[in-house]
């Protein structure tokens, strides 16, 4: 009996101690030596494997980092120059500081303002009734609603809002990474610069048909018609098709541009009520229909049923 | 020579029987009273848009050049009216997108002189292959079943290839339509003297003329036709969609199988519409560019299903008011047949090249039942006429895994339809495989850039 | 006409099949087998197989709404389908809080568990059945004489299949062409007089369904002739290797659950195969499986476990036997 156990004791340690000596030698013959450093750039990355790099995932980014001689052109929208920061000290490079974005919705094209012409039906996906035709309005720049951006989305900062038909952004949750901007087909979305206490002004619409034709189809279309082009102080709009387009680098948030537009479609978003309450009523009434716009709507109306207080997009006027 | 049950052929397999409803077959070819105006897009072929040649404010006649085929894929565009142009804009076309389009405003019905406007049948074939497929391009004449490919094209065989069989399709396995049916009993002669043309351009001896069982008529005529032709046969097919597929019917017919990611060609044949067979003869026997076609406006609710010649930019909405009007009921509109054809959302949109037939599907059949699960019945595998799996492409589509559909070959599927036709669970499996093959399109884009 | 139109890609037209139109198909295809074994077995074979749809349907209804909590799928009849077919692998003496048990786990664990219809890889019917099979061996083994049995089985062990008695005298060291003669003749098992589960004892009433199933293209015949024939060619290669260990093809063939299950088990749309090619697979495992448990298994019957196991290798022969594509490039051609 005790000699059974004996030998099973020798046998097995036997066996254990020729697997490690193999295990060993095939160990050291297929060793793969590996920087640590990717290992400890990765850890201070988000783990979000999001692709906003322009790699698959952290791993493959950390990979890049690590080899790259610069940190020029290498950038994780999500951790930031923060993590940037982190990254170039592990590294010993210098860091290249960019601006923090946001992604901005540049289509107000809301039951309300653009017509249904026709009834889709089939798969829910943009992509599907992009190829398809205009989609359910006859505007065929504008979103389709079907939520492909939503769907795109890691960090949970988008949602269709019903009401309106169009997605959201939530300011605090995106992180720039472009996916959405990936997802879209019909490209209405924008990585715009991040500005204080998520202050934006932006013209939200990318139709480049003439103002005539566009106005058939969408009120709140932008009509091509270069009053915010004229008024502007600091060069920072440019219009080209029919189209005006605010470079948000170049933009000073002086707000001038608003209240000329036409139809509407620059949107003010998170700035303070003016002073004069009597006219804010009289132009809040005037406009019910127009300015607030479709996001603004959506974001008001979501306040007030979650009384969170720190939603992005409030007061538009 | 009869026709006997046993010399019937089809493609092995897969394939669906949907219900043929050709309420049309028996109506002769009207011609549709002239539009006051018409719109022309520029594009109405596969390929690149044609360059414009007039302009704003200038007067044309009906068969003049409007716009010039640019590029290797690309066909001319002409006048169907006589009249003047009012404006060259985006309008929208049956791509459900607006394109550049003359609008012309019709007055009187001048015709350009060089045109042969009779009705007398021109058998000599005087001219030599070369001038026929010039004469051919020239007409701006494509593929008029609905893929509008570019015929001079196909006529110009590849060196290093040879074609030695013509197919005429005559098929119209779509439910529904009837033009083409039509074109074979009306147009019979005119039809026969294209083949020869055809068979001329290819440098070909041998033609035939595919045509499904349920049209006896047709069989019949052309038959007797044929019998006096030499080189030329009919072929009877048993009843099967989609027959009519450019691969399915060389199958059928030669019993030959074009390879994936293949030309016809390849296999030594050649398919063409008996609607582009006819377009042909008239352009090189009587200078007739292609300007005008057969349409079918049908539907169950229509009050007078009918087969019209319409010019080419006429609006669909005349068109269907001929037929005696838009029924209340109408649910959808659809140009082509019911299985392969695109909806419409709106009717001012004008007939083109391709556009075959004008269905009209009320409201109660017009919406897709409510998406049920997938029970594995294997019954879209069965009907697949290219041996696909639709079940797993629309399952790697959902999960947006674009390389392995690319692996299971979505990019072989000629989008009959035939799959989501037959599902019992009503899943939307082309649906899927398109998005699958628009991905993989994408991704194949980004590989050739990244390799150039 | 101030509606909007509708607009959606192509094909515009759909087929007449439904889910329900093909589960309604197969009911009706159970119908004549159903009639038989009334006739055998009395009333109990009328309102057993009523409870057992009554009891599924409860606890699909149930286990969605509150377990679940997502849409009833109770119009699709799969779980009408799932309740007959339990029932039918069942004998008509069966207490039954059984049966409720048996449709719970068919239901629950054969089905729901893994998502519901069409995500299940076993069938649920039979899952249920070898449940009970192994939990209740005796209930489910004492089966009732048919009426008018007039063989000498009356005489031998009251309520045993044929498969059951060759198992037994086997084991005891008979011969099989000395206990063949106290089972009925080819042609009674072929109209089902014998002992047996409710819906497993006619053959004829079986293919009679097997033929409506066809003509309604319901199934192919790819699954229930093959199974059928490897049963018949395997065991009459062991009978005539040496005909007094086995039995005759013929009586394999017609007794057990050959042909309910092949015709209507195996057949099930979830778990088998989706191309031809392996649905023949398939289905040779089956005829295999069922003719090795049934010679040198334990148990008398082995289609059950043949079945449930091929449909463990259901996604395998999904994933490696593919159609043959339309113009497919012979690489080495």
């Amino acid at each position: 009996m005790s000699n059974t156990v004996l030998y099973t004791v020798i046998s097995l340690s036997a066996l254990g101690a020729i697997s490690a000596v193999i295990l060993y030698f095939i160990a050291q013959k297929f060793k793969v030596t590996e920087d640590p450093r990717i290992d400890e750039v990765e850890d201070v990355l988000p783990h979000a494997n999001c692709g906003g790099c322009g790699y698959p995932g952290c791993r493959q980014f950390a990979e890049a980092c690590v080899k790259a001689d610069s940190l020029e052109g290498l950038f994780c929208p999500v951790g930031g120059n923060e993590v940037m920061a982190q990254v170039a000290e592990i590294l010993h490079l210098e860091t290249v500081e960019e601006e923090p974005r946001v992604a901005v919705i540049r289509c107000q094209g809301s039951f309300e303002h653009r017509p249904r012409t026709s009834h889709y039906e089939g798969v829910s996906t943009c992509a599907v009734e992009h190829a398809l035709y205009t989609g359910d309005t006859d505007c065929p720049w504008g979103c389709l609603g079907l939520g492909d951006c939503v769907e795109a989305c890691n960090f949970e900062a988008l949602y269709m809002d019903e009401k309106t038909g169009l997605p959201v952004v939530i300011d605090e949750n995106c992180t720039a990474c472009g996916a959405c901007v990936e997802a879209c087909p019909r490209d209405i979305i924008e990585l715009r610069k991040r500005n204080k206490k998520d202050r934006k002004i932006f013209v939200s619409c990318i139709n480049e048909d003439k103002g005539g034709v566009a106005r058939k189809y969408c009120s709140v279309a932008c009509i091509g018609c270069s009053k915010c082009f004229q008024v502007c102080p600091f060069d920072a709009i440019t219009m080209r098709n029919n189209l005006a387009f605010i470079d948000s680098d170049a933009c000073r948030l002086c707000r001038k541009c608003v209240p000329v537009c036409p139809t509407h479609s620059i949107l003010e978003i998170n700035f303070p009520a003016p002073k004069v309450k009597k006219e804010l009523v009289t132009t809040a009434a005037a406009n019910s229909s127009g300015k607030a716009g479709g996001q603004t709507d959506a974001a008001a109306g979501k306040n007030a049923s979650s009384g969170d207080s720190t939603e992005p997009q409030n007061k538009n006027d | 020579m009869t026709v006997q049950k046993n010399q019937l052929k089809t493609f092995p397999k897969g394939g669906v029987h949907p219900a043929e409803n050709k309420l049309s077959a028996g109506s002769p070819i009207k011609i549709l009273p002239l539009p006051d105006r018409v719109i022309i897009p520029v594009v109405q072929h596969l390929g690149a848009p044609a360059e414009p040649v007039v302009q704003k404010g200038d007067t044309v006649v009906a068969g003049q050049l409007l716009a010039k085929s640019k590029g290797f894929v690309s066909a001319n565009i002409h006048s169907s009216v006589s009249g003047k142009i009012f404006r060259i804009e985006a309008r929208f076309d049956a791509s459900g997108y607006k394109r550049l389009s003359f609008v012309i405003n019709r007055h009187e019905d001048e015709w350009d002189p060089a045109i042969d406007r009779s009705d007398t049948l021109h058998e000599k074939i005087t001219v030599s292959r070369e001038e026929i497929i010039r004469k051919i391009q020239e007409a701006g004449i494509v593929g008029m079943g609905g893929a509008t490919f570019p015929t001079h094209i196909k006529l110009n065989v590849p060196k290093g290839k040879k074609a030695d069989i013509l197919i005429i399709n005559g098929v119209e396995c779509e439910p529904f339509l009837t033009a083409d049916h039509r074109l074979m009993l009306e147009k019979s002669k005119e039809l026969m003297v294209g083949i020869h043309l055809l068979m001329k351009a290819l440098e070909v001896d041998k033609a035939v003329i595919g045509i499904e069982q349920n049209k006896p008529d047709a069989i019949a005529l052309l038959n007797g036709l044929a019998e006096k032709s030499p080189g030329i046969t009919v072929q009877a097919l048993k009843v099967k969609y989609p027959q009519g597929g450019e691969k399915q019917l060389i199958k059928a017919i030669t019993g030959r199988e074009v390879p994936s990611g293949a030309l016809p060609v390849d296999v030594g044949a050649v398919v063409h519409n008996v609607g582009t067979t006819l377009a042909a003869y008239e352009a090189v026997q009587k200078n007739k560019p292609l300007m005008e076609r057969i349409v079918t406006v049908t539907g169950k609710s229509l009050q007078d299903p009918s087969n019209f010649l319409v010019r080419i930019g006429t609006p669909v909405a005349e068109v269907i008011e001929a037929a005696g009007g838009l029924p209340d009921d109408t649910g959808k509109v659809v140009l082509g047949g019911p299985m392969m054809g695109k909806a419409v959302s709106k009717l001012d949109i004008p007939v083109t090249k391709g556009t075959s037939g004008i269905l009209i599907i009320p409201d109660s059949e017009a919406h897709r039942m409510p998406v049920q699960p997938c029970i594995r019945c294997a019954k879209c595998v069965s009907v697949c006429p290219m041996g696909l799996e639709p079940y797993l492409l629309m399952l790697l589509g959902q999960h947006q895994l674009w390389d392995k559909a690319r692996q299971e070959r979505a990019l072989d599927c000629i989008e009959c339809g035939s799959c989501s036709f037959v599902c019992p669970a009503d899943r939307p499996l082309l649906d899927y495989i398109r998005l699958d093959k628009m991905r993989i399109g994408a991704l194949i884009r980004k590989e050739k850039k990244a390799v150039s | 006409m101030n509606k909007l139109l509708t607009v959606s890609l192509s094909p515009h037209v759909h087929g007449k099949d439904s889910t329900s139109r093909l589960m309604t198909g197969v009911v009706i295809a159970l119908l004549p087998a159903w009639a038989v074994s009334v006739y055998f077995f009395g009333w109990a074979a009328l309102y057993l197989p009523v409870l057992s749809v009554v009891f599924c349907m409860i606890f699909e209804f149930l286990i969605q709404k509150y377990m679940l909590k997502k849409a009833s799928s109770l119009k699709d009849g799969s779980a009408v389908v799932t309740g007959l077919l339990l029932a039918f692998t069942l004998p008509s003496n069966l207490p039954i809080w059984i049966l409720a048990i048996g449709a719970l786990i068919a239901i629950g664990v054969g089905k729901m568990s893994f998502g519901g219809l069409g995500t299940n890889p076993f069938n649920p019917a039979l899952v249920g059945r070898v449940f009970l099979f192994i939990s209740f061996p005796v209930q489910l083994t004492s089966w009732p004489v048919p009426k008018g049995f007039h063989t000498s089985l009356t005489d031998a062990v009251t309520g045993a299949t044929p498969l059951g008695m060759l198992k037994e005298g086997m084991r005891s060291g008979e011969q099989v062409s000395t206990l063949l003669k106290n089972v009925p003749d080819h042609m009674q098992m072929f109209l089902g007089y014998m002992g047996g589960s409710m819906g497993e004892v006619a053959a004829a009433a079986l293919l009679l369904g097997f033929l409506y199933l066809l003509w309604k293209k319901i199934i192919t015949w790819h699954i229930p002739v093959t199974i059928l024939t490897t049963v018949f060619l395997f065991s009459g290669l062991l009978w005539l290797i040496n005909p007094a260990n086995n039995a005759d093809p013929v009586f394999h063939l017609l007794t057990g659950g050959v042909m309910l299950g092949s015709i209507f088990m195996a057949t099930d749309y979830v778990t088998s195969p989706m191309t031809p090619k392996g649905m023949i697979i398939y289905a040779i495992g089956i005829g295999l499986l069922t003719v090795i448990i049934r010679r040198w298994g334990a148990y008398p019957e082995g289609v059950q476990f043949a079945i449930l196991i091929m449909n463990a290798f259901v996604p395998l022969i999904n994933m490696y036997v593919k159609p043959k594509r339309f113009g497919e490039v012979k690489k080495n051609g």
